[in-house]
């Protein structure tokens, strides 16, 4: 078993055997793979990255290559059990429509993204008076692909007004696991969302 | 013009979607590597519209490589090693499959008597040659540009025939553009006056004008034109200055002559007439009741489709319409749009990563 993304990790050990998943950015297909040998899940992938999405089919993993934000549309209503979206909410054009196709093709979707709050960034904008760069979001202002940044209050915010239910929610600063005031201390953040 | 191919001479007449049927058809074909005890590794590869079953042997009329040795045989992206390849010449084709060279009952060729044929009837052709190989289900069936729509057409229509489906540079319809072009082909043949009328088998001339030109329009749309302005730019063919005449002057115009002079001699015009027409009637949805989707309901195949970025004859939205099909279908469907700078050709051509996602798809 490989070692998986504190957040990835989360996804996979919720996700039930045999299911239907559709990962949004997939990447080069660790999460898709790890839940097609160890769950037995009919795995799915989007990716924007042509080099990635090769790794994927090399892997015998069913990747398509496409932009999240209009891939989704050719998918059928609730064609999936979970539809997974981690780490890249916050470089979608729109969050708040690329949350409703997420509903929409999974009957349960994961979202996971860094979370602005914590309590380093605020430090960082605070005290340096510059956009921050920190171990959850490690690249300049300039060359980052988040266009959209989030907080964890935010995103709640967010699903109460789409009418999702949060169904579980996970938190971590680095690899362990926050419990208790999350906007300020989680780094990361995974929310798993159904309507 | 047939080579050293092994023929399946069909006993029963074949079906076809014009409502007649080919009495005994013959269907040539190579096959390379091993059939396994259990049947299971074969593959069978789909060929082009002036493609021929030497997809890994040399040419028995032009003596060149087979025209995708650089992909198939031993240790390569399809592993002879591993896997039985088959390829089969398609019915209407000039290299030993009934085409309208062939002879008809009476004794003389079939010329414009051959009925029209569509690309259903092709792969109707080639399920018949893998039930007399005993392959029932094929480890995978691979086909780019003319062969992605056999292998579309086999997946709609003969679910259960194939584990894999691998379509390259292809589409599951012919737009208008895309007719237009063989109509131009077409009328260039038809316009030769040594086509009369389909019957110059017996003549001492052929219609090489008309298919030379058909050919060069043809190949203008397989290339791009990044690749054409840099293989050839503007510059001059063996002159310092231009003639103020009608020679090929330029360098991309004695190409261009080179391959319809070249294609004349080993392709028959009426076969290029019949294969286009095949292609332009090609249009999967509409044989599904007009949804694309439905082509593919139930599918348990998985597919990989390729598209090159430089393609404007089956630009990447033509995959993905297909793509889209398929997801609605529940398919397992994977696509890759890939850069390459060659055009449509690209799938014939040197692309790495092309190899990359055949092997592993086909792992």
């Amino acid at each position: 078993m490989s070692v998986l993304r504190p957040d990835l990790a989360a996804i996979a050990e919720a996700i039930a055997p045999g299911t239907r998943v559709l990962d949004i950015g997939c990447g080069d297909g660790t999460l898709l793979g790890e839940l097609r040998a160890a769950k037995q899940v009919d795995a799915r992938g989007i990716e924007i990255d042509p080099a990635c999405v090769e790794r994927c089919v090399a892997q015998g993993l069913s990747v398509v290559q496409g932009d999240a934000d209009s891939a989704l549309a050719d998918y059928p209503d609730k064609g999936f059990d979970y539809a997974v979206l981690s780490q890249t909410l916050q470089t979608a054009r729109r969050p708040d429509l690329m949350l409703d196709q997420l509903l929409r093709v999974g009957k349960q979707a994961f979202v996971s993204f860094p979370n602005f709050a914590h309590w380093r960034t605020r430090a960082a904008l605070m005290f340096g008076g510059r956009m921050p760069v920190t171990r959850s979001i490690p690249v300049s202002w300039y060359e980052t692909q988040n266009i959209h940044h989030v907080t964890v209050k935010d995103f709640r915010e967010l699903a109460r007004e789409k009418g999702a239910r949060i169904e579980r929610e996970w938190f971590f600063a680095g690899e362990k696991p926050v419990a208790g005031a999350s906007n300020l201390r989680a780094e990361f953040a995974v929310f798993l969302l159904s309507r | 013009m047939s080579g050293a191919s092994q023929v399946l001479q069909l006993t029963d007449p074949l079906p076809l979607d014009g409502g007649s049927e080919l009495a005994q058809a013959e269907i040539a074909y190579e096959t390379y590597g091993t059939l396994a005890d259990d049947r299971s590794n074969a593959i069978l590869i789909c060929h082009a519209l002036t493609g021929d079953q030497y997809v890994a042997s040399t040419h028995p009329v032009t003596g060149k490589p087979g025209w995708w040795e650089r992909v198939v045989g031993p240790g390569k992206p399809i592993d002879t090693d591993r896997y039985f390849v088959v390829c089969a010449n398609v019915i209407g084709s000039c290299m030993g499959s009934s085409g309208p060279a062939s002879f008809a009952a009476d004794g003389k060729p079939y010329a414009m008597r051959f009925p029209v044929i569509t690309i259903r009837d092709m792969v109707r052709a080639l399920v018949a040659l893998l039930d007399a190989l005993g392959i029932e289900r094929l480890h995978a069936v691979v086909g780019g540009s003319m062969g992605g729509m056999q292998a579309l057409s086999l997946a709609a229509n003969w679910p259960e025939r194939a584990t894999r489906v691998l379509v390259i540079a292809s589409t599951s319809r012919h737009s208008a553009q895309n007719i237009a072009f063989h109509e131009l082909g077409r009328q260039a043949v038809m316009a030769d006056p040594n086509w009369c009328g389909g019957d110059y088998y017996a003549a001492d001339a052929q219609p090489d004008s008309g298919l030379a030109v058909a050919r060069m329009a043809a190949h203008i749309t397989y290339l791009s034109e990044e690749a054409l302005t840099e293989k050839f730019g503007r510059n001059l063919q063996d002159r310092e200055t231009k003639s103020f005449g009608f020679d090929a002057d330029f360098q991309v115009e004695s190409y261009l002559r080179y391959q319809g002079s070249g294609f004349t001699r080993r392709f028959d015009a009426n076969s290029y007439l019949y294969i286009t027409r095949a292609m332009d009637y090609f249009d999967l949805a509409e044989e599904h009741g007009g949804k694309l989707a439905d082509a593919f309901a139930g599918t348990t195949a998985r597919f990989c489709l390729v598209s090159f970025d430089s393609d404007w004859l089956y630009p990447t939205s033509e995959s993905r319409h297909v793509v889209h099909a398929l997801n609605a279908a529940g398919a397992a469907v994977s696509f890759v749009e890939l850069s390459a700078p060659h055009g449509h050709d690209s799938f014939l051509l040197d692309v790495p990563a092309l190899d990359r996602v055949v092997k592993g798809f086909l792992e």
